[in-house]
C-alpha cells in the first residue's frame, strides 16, 4: 500500500470511511487469515509522543511495554569515519549512528515516526535513508536525500510488524552499503514479542578491500571485487572479532535468547546457524510466520530473520555463516557463552571432549615417511608448508594468524618462545583448555594431528622459521620424545 | 529540483558587478589552463547522445579563502553578515572563524562554505562563470598524462580512493593532490566543486517522465540509466551535486571559474539549457 504525497492520516480516514479497510482479521497481528491483505491500523489512535532509544550493536532496546500506539521521534545521525575492521586492518565506514551496523530501532506497530536523518557536517558524501518497514517512494530515501551538514525529515506509519532492514540508497548505492550503512529496525507486534531473558543484535555484512584479509594498514574499498561479489571479510558486526574474546555474547544456562539477525549485504546471502544449538523458534525472513526447530536460517542481503532459543548447557556456542569458508576465513564468526550448570542428560561432553583421537599411525597408511635426515633444509620447509596448508591452515588460516578468541595464532605468537616440547605436544597428543597467546586467552580443543614424528618436525619446523622468524629445527627424535 | 529552477532564475537575474576597470582586464590565462573543444558524454541520458563543448579556459586551482576574501572586500553584500539568506543559508563561510577573518593557515585552502550564488557571482565579477557539469567532468576526464584517463593504469581506483576518503580535519592547500594534462589542479581529492547547470542530472532527457528522473540517482535508477555503471567516482559526484540547493554552503563544497576561449560574448553557448 502506498501513501504518495498525502498525509498518511488523511488516507487512513478515507479509506476506512470508504470501507476499504477489512476488519475481518480477528486476531489481529496474529496474521492467522492468509486470505486477508492489508494491515489493519488506526491512526487515530496515536496518543502521546516519545524519542526512540537507539542502541549500538549487539544491545537491543528494552521491549515495549506500551499498549497503544504512539508518535516516535527517531534522531540518525550518518557519520563517515576510519576504524578497524580487523586487528590492525583500517577501513573507512560509511555509519547510521557511528556504528556497524547502524544504531537498532525499535518501536511498535502502528506508531506513528517523525524521522530525522542528520548529515554530519565531516562528512564528505550525501546520504539518505531507505527502511524496509516504510510504505512509500523509496522507503523515505527520496525524502530523507541530504548534503553534509544538512538534516532530512519525513514521517511514516509502521503498518506491517516485523524485524525490517534499513539502508542508505544513494548513488553508488552498493558502495554505500559495502561501506557499513545499514541496520535494524524493529516493528514489534501490537500483542508484542514474548518475554526472553536475552536479546542481540547480530547483522553479517561483506566488505571488499584493496589488500587480501589480514592485510594490515589502512584498506581502501575495491570495486571492481565488490562487482565480482568475492568479499575479502564477511563479517558480524562490522569486524572481526566483535562477537568474540572480550565482546561475547554472554547468557546462563536455562536463559531463553532471542537474536534479531539481518543482512545488510551488499551481496552475499548468509546461512545463519549457531553451533550447538537449534533455534526453537524462527521468524522466517523477520516476518509473522514461525517456523520451529531450525537448525540454519537463510537470511538475504537486505532481510532478517529472528531465532529464538533455551540456552540449555553451558558452552561456547559458535554464531556463523554456516556457508562455511566465510566463518573460518572470512570472518563470519561470533560467541554466545554459557554459563552454569551442567545438564548431563543434555549433553556430557565437558569432561571427555568427545573429540576422535585416532593415534598417528594406526589406521593411516603411510607410503612415504620421510626422514628429516635425508632432507635438505629448503625441502624440510618446503614439506613443511604443504603439511601446513593441508592440516593447520584450516583453523590457524593460511598465514598462522589465527581467528581471533578461537583459533589462536601460530606466526609471530609468544607461544613458540619457549621449550620446543610446549609446541610439539600439541601437535602429536592433542590439546585441550585454557592457553595464553600474546596476552590473549583461548580455551578450546585441538585434536592429535595424524602426522609422523618426520612431517611433524617439518611442519614446526616451517611455523619456527617462516612464520616466527626463528632458526629453530625440530628433528624427528624430538618429537618422539615427547609424543606420548 | 527547486534548486534547478531557482538557479535558473537566478542566473537570469542581472546582478550588478562593480567591477574595478583595472582588475577586469588583467589577463586570466596564466593562472587558467587551455582546454581544447571536445565532447562529453552525460552520465545520465536518454540515448547516446554528447553534448558538444567549445574550447574555454579553466582555473588551474580551485578559489582560494584569499581569493574570496579579496571579493568580499570588494563587494561586501557578500560578506558573512551582510550575505542575504536567500544566496546563501547560515552556514556560509562558517569556517572564518572571525568576520572577515580565517585561520592565516587556511590562506591557500580552498574556499568553501560558499553557495553556489556566491560561487556564480565571484566567477562573474572576474569576467567569467562557473563550468558547466560537462566543461568540469571533460576536464576531469584527464589522467596525469593524457585527456582519457580511464586508459591510464590505475586512474579510476585513484579517483575513487580520492573521492571515497574523509574530509581532513584541516583542508590542505590548493595545488597539493595531482596535476592533470591539462595543468590543472585538485580535480579529484580535495574537495567538491560547483557547476553551473549542478542539479541538472535530475532532469537530464526531457523525453523521460519525472517519476523517472525523480528516482535517478535513489536504489537501481542510477545504475539502469547510467552511461557507464561501474564509473563508481562520477555517482559519487553526480550524487554529491544532486543532493545540493543554490543556497546550500557546504564544508566540502568549493568551487572554479572557467572563461569561454573562442566566444566571449556567448558566454551559455555550451550550456544545455
Amino acid at each position: 500500500m502506498k501513501l504518495l504525497n498525502t498525509t498518511p492520516i488523511y488516507v487512513a480516514l478515507i479509506f476506512a470511511g470508504l470501507g476499504f479497510v477489512l476488519n475481518s482479521c480477528q486476531e489481529s497481528g496474529k496474521n492467522t487469515n492468509i486470505n486477508h491483505i492489508g494491515r489493519e491500523y488506526n491512526l487515530l489512535e496515536i496518543k502521546g509522543e516519545e524519542k526512540a532509544v537507539l542502541t549500538a550493536p549487539p544491545i537491543v532496546p528494552p521491549p515495549i511495554t506500551r499498549d497503544y500506539a504512539t508518535k516516535v521521534i527517531v534522531d540518525l545521525e550518518v557519520i563517515e569515519l576510519e576504524m578497524e575492521i580487523a586487528d590492525g586492518v583500517n577501513y573507512v565506514f560509511w555509519t547510521f549512528g557511528g556504528t556497524v551496523p547502524g544504531s537498532f530501532i525499535r518501536i511498535r506497530e502502528g506508531d506513528y515516526v517523525e524521522f530525522h536523518l542528520k548529515n554530519h557536517p565531516d562528512n564528505k558524501l550525501p546520504h539518505n535513508i531507505d527502511l524496509h518497514a516504510v510504505t512509500g517512494q523509496g522507503g523515505g530515501a527520496e525524502a530523507t536525500y541530504v548534503a553534509p551538514g544538512y538534516e532530512a525529515t519525513f514521517n511514516f506509519t509502521a503498518i506491517n510488524p516485523g524485524l525490517f532492514v534499513y539502508h542508505c540508497a544513494t548513488a553508488p548505492v552498493g558502495m554505500h552499503i559495502a561501506n557499513g550503512m545499514y541496520g535494524l529496525i524493529l516493528v514489534e507486534p501490537k500483542e508484542g514479542l514474548p518475554k526472553v531473558d536475552k536479546e542481540f543484535y547480530v547483522m553479517q555484512g561483506d566488505f571488499y578491500t584493496e589488500g587480501n584479509y589480514g592485510e594490515s594498514g589502512l584498506q581502501a574499498f575495491d570495486m571492481n571485487k565488490a562487482i565480482k561479489e568475492q568479499p575479502d571479510y564477511v563479517l558480524f558486526n562490522g569486524r572481526v572479532g566483535s562477537l568474540t574474546g572480550d565482546n561475547t555474547l554472554k547468557a546462563s544456562a536455562g536463559e531463553t535468547v532471542r537474536l534479531f539477525v539481518g543482512n545488510g549485504g551488499p551481496n552475499l546471502v548468509s546461512s545463519f546457524h549457531v553451533i550447538g544449538e537449534v533455534f526453537d523458534n524462527v521468524y522466517m525472513e523477520g516476518g509473522s510466520l514461525k517456523n520451529h526447530d531450525v537448525q540454519t536460517t537463510l537470511v538475504p542481503a537486505g532481510g532478517s530473520a529472528i531465532t529464538e532459543f533455551k540456552v540449555e548447557v553451558p558452552g561456547d556456542f559458535i554464531l556463523v555463516d554456516h556457508s562455511i569458508f566465510r566463518a573460518f576465513n572470512k570472518g563470519a564468526l561470533g560467541i554466545l557463552a554459557v554459563e552454569g550448570e551442567e545438564n548431563e542428560l543434555i549433553y556430557s561432553g565437558k569432561s571427555e571432549p568427545g573429540i576422535y583421537q585416532p593415534s598417528a599411525e594406526a589406521g593411516i597408511i603411510r607410503k612415504n615417511a620421510m626422514e628429516a635426515a635425508t632432507l635438505t633444509e629448503d625441502q624440510l620447509l618446503a614439506l613443511g608448508e604443504k603439511l601446513y596448508q593441508t592440516n593447520c591452515a584450516a583453523c590457524h588460516l593460511s598465514d598462522g594468524k589465527g581467528v581471533a578468541g578461537i583459533f589462536p595464532p601460530v606466526a609471530n605468537s609468544d607461544y613458540f618462545a619457549g621449550e620446543i616440547s610446549k609446541t610439539i605436544h600439541p601437535v602429536v597428543n592433542g590439546l585441550s583448555g585454557e592457553i595464553t597467546v600474546n596476552g590473549n586467552k583461548y580455551n578450546s580443543v585441538m585434536p592429535k594431528q595424524a602426522l609422523t614424528d618426520a612431517e611433524t618436525a617439518a611442519v614446526l619446523t616451517y611455523i619456527y622459521q617462516t612464520m616466527n622468524n626463528q632458526k629453530t629445527r625440530i628433528t624427528a627424535d624430538d618429537v618422539k620424545k615427547v609424543r606420548q | 529540483m527547486n534548486a534547478l529552477k531557482t538557479g535558473i532564475i537566478a542566473s537570469g537575474l542581472i546582478f550588478l558587478c562593480f567591477r574595478l576597470s583595472a582588475q577586469a582586464d588583467i589577463p586570466v590565462k596564466g593562472k587558467m589552463a587551455f582546454i581544447p573543444a571536445g565532447k562529453y558524454i552525460p552520465m545520465y541520458s536518454s540515448e547516446n547522445e554528447t553534448v558538444p563543448v567549445n574550447a574555454f579556459y579553466i582555473d588551474r586551482f580551485p578559489v582560494t579563502n584569499s581569493d574570496f576574501r579579496r571579493f568580499t572586500d570588494q563587494y561586501p553584500e557578500w560578506e558573512k553578515e551582510n550575505v542575504k539568506k536567500l544566496f546563501a543559508d547560515q552556514g556560509y563561510l562558517k569556517h572564518w572563524t572571525g568576520n572577515p577573518q580565517f585561520e592565516l593557515s587556511l590562506a591557500q585552502s580552498p574556499v568553501v562554505n560558499v553557495s553556489w550564488f556566491a560561487a556564480q557571482k565571484y566567477c562573474e565579477c572576474q569576467g567569467k562563470r562557473l563550468p558547466t557539469i560537462a566543461e568540469w567532468e571533460m576536464v576531469a576526464e584527464a589522467g596525469l598524462t593524457r585527456p582519457d584517463g580511464q586508459n591510464e593504469a590505475g586512474f579510476n581506483r585513484m579517483i575513487l580512493d580520492l573521492a571515497s576518503k574523509p574530509n581532513p580535519t584541516k583542508l590542505p592547500a590548493v595545488g597539493t593532490t595531482q596535476q592533470n594534462y591539462y595543468g590543472v589542479w585538485d580535480m579529484h581529492g580535495l574537495v567538491w566543486e560547483w557547476t553551473y547547470d549542478f542539479n541538472s542530472a535530475l532532469t537530464t532527457g526531457e523525453s523521460r517522465g519525472n517519476a523517472t528522473s525523480d528516482n535517478t540517482l535513489f536504489c537501481g535508477g542510477g545504475s539502469l540509466l547510467a552511461k557507464d555503471v561501474n564509473n563508481y567516482a562520477a555517482f559519487l559526484r553526480f550524487a554529491l551535486r544532486s543532493s545540493l540547493k543554490a543556497k546550500y554552503t557546504v564544508p566540502n563544497v568549493g568551487f572554479r571559474c572557467v572563461k569561454d576561449a573562442e566566444n566571449p560574448d556567448k558566454k551559455t553557448s555550451s550550456k544545455s539549457e
